[in-house]
């Protein structure tokens, strides 16, 4: 009775464990005995096994104390307890990285490994694996030989995976041991088949036809291990991938046979291995996914998992292929393992037809509390995909999203919420009111600074616009008067937004201004003073340009261009119009990485240019780089010399940058330049050659050229010319043979300056607006004309944004479907900085008529744009 | 989550965890350096683990860009992590070959006092089943057989016939209560 209550209270204590609160010192103190002259088996195990216990909970030894420790242990190899022996294996693995000198014990495991005691060799070959280098291979090579063919699995599967090991620092020794590794993989152990296999691969890596024949090897042997079999598929795989073989291939045929077989392990690899291959075909794909589905049902949960993971793989690609498993998918949405439930809604959401969103939605809400984070965002992308792909259903899933965005969670769920919410208001105008007023609810109470600041950001754009504006200012005005400072300058923002464009509200506006003049922050003061004196002054004209439309420069250009100003004299003002513009993020660019949009952006192209053009002296004088175009291919991409084009727009000068690729090894380039016969009005300025061109080196060679004065003819056609001196030379060294070169040439393809080369992309975030403005104040320019070879509106947007730079606006580039007319609102600075608005009135008949009307604060331009569209 | 063909190497299992009922620590193999390098990343990464799976009994996760197959015993937590792309069912296959491997050789008495009473036993044996991330063997029986039985243990002829009916008692109510 005694006993037990003692026995009790330790269990209470906790004490009764061994093992527990033990020190480092402590321990490395009681290794003494390992010293000792005759070894106590069992207590130098008792001590081994703390000291490695205590390794293992992170305890760290610095490198005295690992030798101290790892000499001591040598000593115990006086014993021949095996349990003993085996524990000392694994203190040399752990000490091998710690200790100094750890190749004393080489000669005690050799001897272990070559003795007569099997429990001994196994072990002695893995720890011998640990302590070898490189140099040592030749010493133990002949033990490893023999080892790898031995007849005891144990001691092969060692010898093989240590060899295995030292490929890592010792490839070449180890390839000697291939022969032995080929008779292994005919082993009857499925564990030494597996890792000879492992080996063998490894050794021949590199060389594909090598593997290609192991392959075609071992597919014929059919190998009883499911482990190589697994192994196989992979390496089927890989081959399959390299060479871009078709389902024709054996290796292709081998996986399909796997699908057969007897162990589920290798059904399964054989069925990723088809999903993830890039030339599967729809039959394959097929007999794939009926594996899976088989899979879905099995009383297992990983192999539930491992199927659903792998269908919804699927889904992504091919959703069609997935929907035969959509009944099987709906029973695992009740899966007690959450992760599974997940997936197979994710699945289902992208494979399901639009009839079952609804009930999936009220599923997916039952369990979607339990489960963590990381598959809330996976199940808030599926659903932002679903409201792309079912616009109609955009209430359902609004409602539900918001549910979500009151639930407990993190930023990142948070935000994903907000985007999607974003994403369907900006891609579906019916959604627009309901999804806002869903976000303002959830600013109510957002305890995420970033995330209220982007919604407060997206009311002032989109709430202006709404029927009911008014309703929104409660929302924003709360803001300033409960949150912190960012969020207060956000909200005054958001509010001279309201003013700016719903004159009747301006009163009011004007009222809230003035309260937050009396704000603590400076930031949100000077805001407030400096809206309200705007809109104090009811221009239209100013409320577009300071109020309504944002900074649309790239900002690292910004600062470049501040600091320039701050060190040059200052006597002018600052022209914001030398600041390279960043175009506005496109949705395929946010779908990708919602989370970029929020970083730093990365410099842009222009401002790239800028610094590579700003370097050369002879373009400082042009004044700051306007816009720059795609480059432009001047040759085909295979021919001797590869020539690429990018055309750089400043306010009077066009600058040609000729990028030149050298793909001859015999030769070596001087003084290339490139000679162009400029269209009628164009003057060349300056040509500015590339000095030198080895061998697979590109370099520029520049020509600047001054617009015409008559801005017609300023679209043209150039011919181009490039003329070099040639220098033979050793292909090996590269240096040139001879001290004279000879000259040469070769024709370039002609080279179009566009319309589009000489005109920004600006937005404007209120067009309409402008556009009324303009009225009076700029030229206008209308013409009619017939788009023959256009078959729908979508074509015809897109060609048309492309042909003339412009920016849309107020996402009039998206056609509603169905519809047999539309208009197009575009906007743009051209060079020079003069602004450009055009309306497109677009209709549908037998191909696509256009109205276009251009204004701009330059007739000429207008003219221009007119005339160049025909 | 995106698909790609799995590299072909015999480097499968990125580790091997045993944690108590608290979460706490009993043994733990990492063997990519990489992805988890220093003490304190493991320590906070197998907190996070325990938050996770101690309360659904669900046999499969993915956290951290590992695909971890887990199952408890009484007070207990067994964890076998591999790349988040890696066939489960060859994880599955080292993580049931651990536990019933410990099974055998504790005795089916699979708790934290067991282990911590054979722990040499237990480290030999997770030694035999996976060396640097490479599995050694999933066999249950045959790693038990490469772990040596402790040298206390009597052979079965010496035992005294009270022994070998107590075991044989034992070994047929397990029988019965699976």
């Amino acid at each position: 009775m005694s006993a037990f209550k003692r026995d009790k209270k330790e269990e209470e204590d906790g004490g009764g464990l061994p093992f527990q609160n033990i020190e480092k010192s402590a321990v490395l103190q009681e290794a003494r005995i390992f010293n000792e002259a005759s070894v106590n088996p069992r207590k130098s195990t008792a001590v081994l096994t703390k000291l490695l216990y205590m390794l293992n909970q992170g305890e760290r030894l610095s490198p005295k104390e690992a030798t101290d420790v790892f000499f001591a242990m040598t000593k115990l190899f006086q014993s021949r307890d095996l349990v003993l022996r085996r524990l000392v294996y694994m203190g040399i693995k752990e000490l091998s990285t710690m200790a100094e000198d750890v190749i004393i014990v080489t000669s005690s495991l050799t001897k272990d490994m070559t003795g007569k005691e099997d429990m001994y060799r196994a072990g002695a070959i893995r720890a011998l694996c640990s302590i070898t280098e490189a140099g040592m291979l030749p010493s133990i090579e002949r033990y490893m030989k023999q080892a790898i063919v031995d007849r005891s699995p144990a001691v092969s599967s060692a010898a093989l995976i240590s060899a295995m090991h030292m490929t890592w620092f010792a490839a070449e020794g180890v390839k000697r041991w291939v022969n032995e590794a080929q008779e292994a993989v005919l082993s009857d152990n499925i564990m030494v088949q597996y890792h000879a296999l492992g080996l063998l691969y490894r050794i021949r890596r590199a060389d594909r036809l090598a593997v290609s024949k192991l392959v075609a090897r071992l597919t014929r042997l059919s190998l009883k291990s499911p482990y190589a079999v697994c192994m196989l598929i992979r390496i089927a795989a890989q081959l399959i991938e390299e060479e871009g073989a078709d389902s024709g291939s054996p290796h292709f045929q081998y996986i399909e046979a796997c699908f057969r077989h007897k162990s589920e392990m290798v059904v399964y690899e054989a069925a990723r291995a088809v999903v993830n291959l890039e030339r599967t075909t729809s039959r394959e794909l097929a007999q794939a996914v009926s594996v899976l589905q088989l899979f879905c049902g099995a009383p297992k949960a990983t192999l539930r998992f491992a199927a659903v993971r792998t269908l919804n793989q699927v889904a992504i690609a091919h959703p069609a292929a997935v929907t035969a498993c959509n009944l099987d998918l709906e029973n695992l949405i009740t899966d007690s393992n959450r992760s599974i439930a997940t997936l197979a809604i994710t699945t289902l959401l992208k494979t399901g037809a639009e009839s079952s969103v609804d009930r999936l939605m009220k599923q997916i809400a039952t369990f979607v509390s339990e489960i963590s984070d990381e598959f809330k965002v996976v199940v808030v992308q599926a659903i932002r995909a679903l409201a792309l792909k079912f616009p109609r259903k955009h209430s359902s899933l609004m409602n539900f999203l918001s549910a979500m965005l009151r639930d407990e969670g993190g930023l990142e769920y948070k935000a994903s919420i907000a985007d999607t919410i974003i994403t369907i208001i900006e891609d579906n105008p019916e959604a627009k009111e309901t999804g806002l007023a869903h976000l303002c609810e959830f600013i109510e109470d957002c305890e995420h600074t970033s995330l209220a600041v982007r919604i407060l950001n997206l009311l002032g754009k989109e709430g202006p616009r709404t029927k009911q504006p008014s309703r929104y200012i409660r929302f924003i005005y709360n803001r300033v008067l409960l949150e912190c400072p960012s969020i207060r300058a956000a909200a005054v923002s958001a509010m001279a937004q309201f003013g700016a464009s719903c004159p009747d509200l301006l009163p009011n506006i004007q009222v809230l201004l003035a309260r937050c003049q009396m704000d603590s922050d400076d930031e949100v003061r000077d805001r407030a003073t400096y809206y309200s004196h705007i809109l104090a002054r009811q221009d239209t004209s100013l409320y577009n340009r300071y109020i309504l439309d944002t900074l649309q420069v790239s900002i690292a250009g910004l600062e470049r261009a501040l600091r320039e100003y701050l060190d040059g004299e200052g006597a002018r003002p600052f022209d914001m119009l030398a600041v390279p513009v960043a175009p506005p993020p496109q949705a395929a660019e946010l779908d990708a990485k919602p989370r970029a949009a929020l970083a730093k952006p990365p410099p842009t192209r222009e401002d790239n240019f800028a610094e590579r053009l700003s370097a050369l002296p002879e373009l400082q004088a042009l004044g700051p780089l306007f816009s720059s175009s795609e480059p432009v291919e001047l040759t085909e991409s295979e021919t001797e010399y590869v020539v690429r084009c990018v055309k750089h727009s400043y306010a009077r000068h066009l600058v040609l940058q000729f990028d030149c690729l050298n793909t001859l090894n015999d030769q070596l380039l001087e003084d290339v330049r490139v000679q162009v016969e400029p269209g009628e009005g164009y003057s060349v300025a300056a040509v500015l050659p590339c000095p030198s061109l080895p061998y697979n080196e590109s370099g520029s060679a520049y020509v600047v050229l001054q617009f015409p004065e008559d801005l017609p003819s300023s679209v043209a056609t150039f011919g181009a010319l490039l003329k070099f001196v040639v220098k033979d030379c050793d292909p090996a060294t590269g240096l040139p043979d001879v001290e004279e070169g000879y000259n040469d040439e070769y024709m370039l393809e002609d080279l179009e300056v566009t319309l589009g080369d000489q005109i920004r992309k600006l937005g404007k975030a209120n067009w309409g607006a402008a556009w009324e403005e303009a009225e009076g104040l700029f030229s206008e320019m209308e013409d009619t004309y017939a788009l023959t070879s256009m078959t729908s509106l979508e074509e015809a947007v897109t060609n048309i944004v492309k042909f003339l730079g412009l920016l849309p606006a107020e996402r009039s580039d998206k056609v509603p479907k169905g519809k047999t007319t539309h208009t197009l609102l575009l906007a743009g600075v051209f060079r020079g900085g003069v602004d450009v608005l055009v309306r497109a009135k677009l209709a549908l008949a037998d191909g696509v008529t256009m109205q276009l009307t251009v204004r701009s604060q330059d007739e000429g331009v207008a003219e221009l744009i007119t005339s160049a569209v025909g | 989550m995106e698909g790609c063909l799995l590299e072909p190497t015999l480097y499968t299992v990125k580790g091997i965890v045993i944690l108590d009922s608290d979460g706490n620590r009993i043994l733990a193999k990492y063997y990519d350096v990489k992805s988890l390098p220093t003490v304190k990343e493991r320590k906070a990464f197998e907190k996070n683990l325990f938050n996770k799976t101690h309360r659904a009994n669900a046999e499969i996760i993915m956290l951290d860009g590992f695909t971890c197959v887990y199952k408890s015993n009484v007070d207990l937590f067994f964890y076998v992590m591999g790349n988040s792309n890696e066939n489960e069912l060859i994880l599955m296959n080292v993580l049931n070959c651990l536990y019933d491997s410990l099974s055998q050789i504790l005795r089916k008495n699979v708790e934290k006092r067991a282990v911590m009473d054979s722990l040499d036993i237990v480290m030999l044996a997770i030694d035999e089943i996976c060396d640097s991330g490479i599995i050694i063997d999933a066999d249950s029986s045959s790693v038990v057989s490469r772990v040596a039985v402790r040298s206390d243990d009597i052979p079965i002829g010496e035992q005294t016939v009270a022994q070998v009916f107590q075991t044989a008692k034992e070994q047929l109510k397990w029988s019965l209560l699976k």
